[in-house]
């Protein structure tokens, strides 16, 4: 915890105006991922007006909000889960590494490998563990040989800190696993096929506290290898796994900033009303 | 309040306890036990009629196994002038047999024991039996051998229980000789005119046939339109078309698929008459959207967590179908399948109308020589004046119900082995 | 059988093109080792080639199949046998008919002399087409294989190629079934058409006297009024049936949600589901065996007159205890539909059970248990076994039960069996039948759904 804070603290203060809030990059660190202005429509109706925002590689990024301020629907279309959903329209201009991530020649597939995704309730396929990890560098042809499959299968386990509690049972279903365990297996899963970007969306608003602790220490150490951007409606959790946070309201960016600013000084008095539990 | 109080007429307490609420509450009792009963009743009356008819087909049906049969004594050595056994072994057996002439030997011994008029007695393929017998045992030629032969269908009624005043007459004059055997020809011939010599093999062979012609067809398209319609398909007006027709086909009679069936693959299409070929396409489009319908509901079953998990590290829309969606719903799609494929099995009205009610001797040898199938056989011999025909009839039911039986079981069995819950 | 063998050939071919498509694609992985810059896995390439081989040969040799019989008879008619065949197009067409039997080997011999005259040219035309078919599909097979082989390269989107084929193969599955219906529909009213223009359709529709075995009298008066066949199938179907099946479709259901023990409901709802398993062969054996003897039996026994041992009474009974499982599951799905709320309202003021049942449970229910009743009707009228083996033939109009009367169902295969000439009004009947069954069913499906629909829209 006070390494965190003496991380944050470290870094500049957010670059912001009362007037206009859309807030763009909060801090140091090489830039991964980059929006602006990104209007999302459901129909007629519009979820996200007008978002910019800039992902660094070193921080953990959370996006708090009271519920339905189109958190989680933004962070769906840095990897383009939207897709999926047919009348959802999303304009502006989202990047990855420079690259415009709904240019035509974006091939959606190679994207949410390099964009993995994390979601609030665990969802294993009902394989074996071993097959749940492998899926991914399978589809993607990440391994020619069976022991590059078993060593990808085998780091990706240990860096979600799973290869102790499961390395002798890997073709035990993944269903069987504890609700944190499973969380854990899905983490493993995305980091397996070597993202650059990991999006989770409420990892842990379907776990219990100590396997939530699991997962926040996780995290922590995931930080600097994979840019993070974590969607959570708990603001002590964004607290204590982020260095960088962004308060979203009814579908528009209100501050963006170092954690501690925003939790300490907020600029916006929305902010300030929301953590100090005003509304949300 | 107080003013309008002394215009409400005061209200008397019930009196629960008083004769006429009690005799009223035990009216209603009673009641409420003559409905229960009445539905108990209703239950057991529908589960006796299936009883009745089980009994029934199966009393029946038993007798169909069994042949009433009556030793012939043939002394092979006199009558085949000193056959050696190793003429009836290898490739050249069966041409050998045929030319012994195993008819007359048989004629010739039964005139002898029974009589001038004996070869009456006897069921008209009787000789047959001895010549597969040599077949599957030459030895016998070498010396004399009796064997049980079946007797002519009025009398093999009329042993079994109930047959016409001379045939009982005859059995009676037999008494002591005659015995019941296993009728193994029931199960390897085909049709035939003597009831004593036809079996269901041919059918069978039928069904088989059609019915994996049939799967062929039908299991491919009816998944493939399943997942279309659940996974791809956009909601337009084109999408509602294709639900549309699918709903409504599961609901039109079979007959009228069989007029489809005539009108445009035999007289359109020239494809050849009471052909499996024919049959199974025409039950193939019969059976499709029964599987299309079950299909769609275990596809709907597949919660979207596990789709949005593969979408999720980068698995394309058609990988996220063909790797985890089709594998989980695949058992409900089977047991969808095996129960359409189990209607198509007894289904017969489709398949008189393309002319696969000829009369087959043989059994089929492909998917485009005539043949039949097995309900279809079974109406064919219901048809039958010769009393003979009862009792088959009812064992090719039985046989029919047997097949149908285990897929049935087949299919409560990956129901339940499978069923997952979300 | 040559057709069967090539086809196994152009497969065999399809597989070796996947595998050497597969080689050279495996090839770019090792020298481009940047993620990303091999679009897709070796495999899609694979099948991209192998597509590219077979697709067109196969295509090629449907369109060939189509075309060539017209070829071969040209090639036929040119050889010098040809010139003694009869200028008459009818007994032309049927020497060739028979001729071109003998040659593919469907027959063996030939009834007419003639035709064993044509059998060689025919012999040589069906070999020389067919060679041709054969190295063309081939030389397609190589051409098309060693062309998309050609065209593989690191960055070929082969994955979305074969991803969008096979989304046209889903699409063209889907279609069958809309092909089917208009391939019914087509067909029904086409051969009803042919039907219509010998026969008037009111004489069809309204006429009363069914009597088809009749030739077309000075008037025109065929004996195709279908006023008896319409009557028979009501009477069986949608009267003597929904009056066994409903009561006690019903009252099953009834009993075994409302009262059943676990235990009970769990043995004998699949019991109920074997009565709806059973073939309607074996019911209709059953029918003409055991239950309309004894029907006739009894009421000889009480002295009606008129009592045939093919009744419509012994019919529509087998065919209600056909039916009580359908109509059971559908009141048992109507009757779980109603709110529990509903149910508890009415046992909470102190209403016994049957009590609920009858007032409250029933009466929420009904839209639905109509519409499963419709559409139990719908199945009734267009079942076949059973009125074909226990109805009989003759076509009264009588509202005795032990009478014979005759169906709609019945009619169609008494019409279509046996060997007329496809265009006799006898055979063709058949289909303005059929016409008249497919659209009675239809339309009860569709009022039933929508009753049903709009009953389950109300309670959620």
């Amino acid at each position: 915890m006070t390494e965190l804070i003496d991380n944050a603290s470290s870094s500049e203060s957010p670059i912001m105006t009362e007037t206009a809030p859309p807030a763009i990059s909060a801090g140091d660190g090489p830039l991964k991922m980059t929006t602006r202005n990104v209007d999302v429509f459901y129909g007629e109706k519009q979820a996200i007006n007008g978002v910019s925002i800039d992902v660094t590689m070193d921080n953990v990024t959370a996006f708090i909000g009271p519920s339905g301020c189109g958190k989680s629907t933004f962070l769906r279309c840095l990897n383009r889960m939207n897709d999926t959903i047919p009348i959802a329209k999303v304009s502006g201009e989202i990047t990855l590494e420079g690259e415009d991530i709904y240019a035509p020649s974006m091939d959606v597939v190679q994207l949410r490998a390099r964009v993995g995704m994390v979601f609030q309730k665990p969802n294993p396929f009902p394989k074996s563990i071993y097959d749940n990890i492998a899926y991914g560098p399978r589809i993607h042809g990440l391994a020619s040989t069976k022991d590059e499959l078993d060593n990808i299968v085998e780091t990706s386990l240990q860096r979600a800190g799973l290869w102790g509690e499961v390395s002798d049972r890997l073709q035990d279903s993944g269903t069987a696993l504890s609700g944190g365990q499973q969380q854990r297996l899905c983490i493993a899963r995305a980091i397996a096929v070597d993202p650059e970007v990991i999006l989770m969306d409420e990892p842990c608003s379907a776990l219990d506290p100590i396997a939530t602790a699991k997962i926040e220490e996780l995290i922590h150490e995931l930080r600097g290898k994979y840019a993070i951007v974590i969607v959570t409606h708990n603001m002590q959790q964004a607290a204590r796994v982020s260095q960088r946070t962004a308060f979203f309201h009814l579908g528009t960016l209100v501050e963006y900033g170092v954690t501690s600013d925003i939790f300490t000084n907020p600029t916006q008095e929305k902010t300030r009303d929301y953590i100090t539990g005003r509304y949300g | 309040m107080n003013s309008t109080a002394a215009f409400v007429e005061e209200r008397n307490p019930t009196d629960w306890q008083g004769d006429a609420m009690q005799k009223r509450i035990r009216k209603r009792y009673a009641s409420e036990r003559r409905f229960k009963a009445l539905g108990l009743g209703a239950i057991i009356l529908s589960a006796s009629f299936l009883a009745f008819l089980l009994i029934v087909m199966v009393g029946n049906g038993f007798r169909g196994f069994t042949q009433t049969e009556l030793p012939v004594e043939i002394d092979f050595p006199a009558m085949t002038g000193g056959a050696s056994a190793s003429q009836f072994e290898g490739a050249n057996a069966v041409a050998n047999v045929r030319t012994l002439g195993v008819r007359d030997i048989v004629n010739t011994s039964v005139q002898i024991q029974y009589g001038e008029q004996g070869t009456e007695l006897f069921s008209a393929g009787s000789w047959q039996t001895v010549q597969s017998e040599i077949l599957d045992n030459p030895d016998i030629v070498t010396s004399k051998a009796t064997l049980y032969l079946p007797v002519e269908s009025e009398i093999d009624v009329a042993y079994k229980g109930d047959g016409s005043a001379s045939a009982e007459e005859k059995v009676a004059e037999l008494e002591g000789k005659l015995s019941t055997g296993f009728n193994s020809n029931f199960l390897f011939n085909s049709d035939a005119t003597d009831p004593m010599q036809v079996g269901i093999w041919g059918a069978l062979k039928g069904s088989l046939i059609t019915m994996f012609i049939t799967l062929l067809i039908a299991f491919p398209v009816g998944v493939l339109s399943a997942l279309y319609l659940e996974e791809y398909a956009p909601k337009n007006r084109f999408t509602d078309l294709i639900e549309v027709s699918i709903n409504n086909l599961a609901a039109v009679p079979s007959i009228i698929f069989g007029l489809l069936g005539l009108a445009v693959f035999l007289n359109l299409f020239g494809l050849p008459r009471s052909a499996a070929l024919v049959g199974g396409l025409t039950l193939a489009l019969m059976t499709m959207p029964v599987i299309v319908i079950s299909g769609r509901n275990a596809v709907k079953a597949v919660p979207p967590s596990i789709r949005e998990a593969a979408l999720g590290i980068g698995a394309s829309q058609m990988q996220v179908v063909f790797h985890h969606v089709l594998p989980l719903a695949l058992p409900g799609i089977l047991t969808g399948t095996i129960i359409g494929m189990a209607r198509a099995l007894g289904e017969t009205a489709p398949l008189l109308m393309i002319g696969m009610r000829a009369f087959i001797a043989t059994p089929p040898g492909g998917i485009v020589e005539p043949a039949t199938v097995l309900p279809v056989q079974i109406f064919l011999w219901s048809d039958e004046v010769n009393r003979g025909f009862v009792e088959k009839t009812s064992a090719a039911i039985i046989v029919l119900l047997l097949f149908l039986l285990t897929m049935n079981a087949l299919a409560i069995y990956l129901r339940n082995r499978f069923e997952t819950r979300w | 059988m040559t057709g069967s063998i090539l086809f196994l050939l152009i497969i065999v071919l399809g597989g070796i093109a996947w595998f050497f498509g597969r080689v050279k694609a495996r090839g770019f992985s090792a020298t481009n080792t940047k993620r990303g810059a091999v679009h897709s896995l070796p495999t899609y390439h694979g099948w991209y080639v192998a597509l590219w081989a077979i697709g067109p040969a196969l295509l090629f040799l449907i369109v060939w199949n189509i075309a060539s019989p017209a070829l071969i008879t040209d090639a036929a008619l040119a050889s010098p046998a040809a010139e003694q065949l009869p200028s008459d197009q009818f007994a032309r067409g049927a020497i060739l008919a028979e001729a071109r039997s003998i040659a593919s080997g469907q027959q063996v011999r030939a009834f007419n002399p003639l035709s064993q005259s044509m059998v060689e040219p025919y012999r040589t035309a069906i070999s020389y087409y067919q060679m041709i078919g054969m190295v063309a599909a081939l030389l397609l097979v190589f051409a098309c294989g060693v062309f998309a082989w050609l065209r593989l390269k690191p960055e070929l989107r082969a994955r979305t190629k074969i991803e969008r084929i096979t989304m046209m193969t889903l699409l063209l599955a889907s279609l069958i079934a809309t092909i089917t219906t208009v391939g019914i529909f087509a067909s029904l009213i086409f051969e009803s058409a042919r039907f219509f223009s010998m026969v008037s359709p009111i004489d069809f529709l309204f006429g009363t006297e069914w009597n088809p075995k009749a030739v077309a009298g000075p008037r025109g008066e065929t004996g195709f009024g279908a006023i008896p066949l319409f009557w028979g199938t009501v009477f069986i179907g949608a009267i003597i049936a929904m009056i066994v099946a409903i009561p006690l479709g019903l009252m099953s259901a009834i009993y075994l949600t409302q009262y059943a023990a676990p235990g009970f409901r769990a043995w004998m709802k699949p019991i109920l589901e074997v009565l709806a398993g059973v073939p309607t062969v074996v019911y209709g054996y059953f029918a003409a065996l055991t239950v309309a003897p004894a029907l006739r039996d009894f009421a000889v026994s009480i002295g009606i007159s008129g009592a045939s041992s093919e009744s419509a009474l012994a019919a529509g009974v087998v065919m209600g205890i056909m039916i009580i499982p359908f109509v059971s599951s559908m009141a048992d799905d109507s009757i779980a539909a109603v709110p529990s709320a509903m149910r508890d309202g009415s046992l909470a003021m102190g209403a016994t059970k049957s009590e609920t049942i009858k007032k409250v449970l029933i009466p929420a229910a009904l839209p639905g248990v109509v519409g499963g009743v419709l559409l139990a009707v719908s199945r009734a009228i267009g079942e076949t076994m059973i009125v074909v083996m226990a109805a009989g033939l003759a076509a009264n109009m009588t509202a005795n039960p032990f009478s014979s009367v005759t169906t709609v169902t019945t009619q169609i295969v008494q019409l279509l069996t046996g060997d007329q000439e496809f265009d006799s009004p006898k055979t063709l009947a058949a289909f303005a039948l059929g016409l008249v069954l497919f659209i009675v069913t239809l339309l009860l499906n569709l009022i039933a759904l929508r009753v049903v629909k709009k009953y389950r829209e109300a309670y959620e």
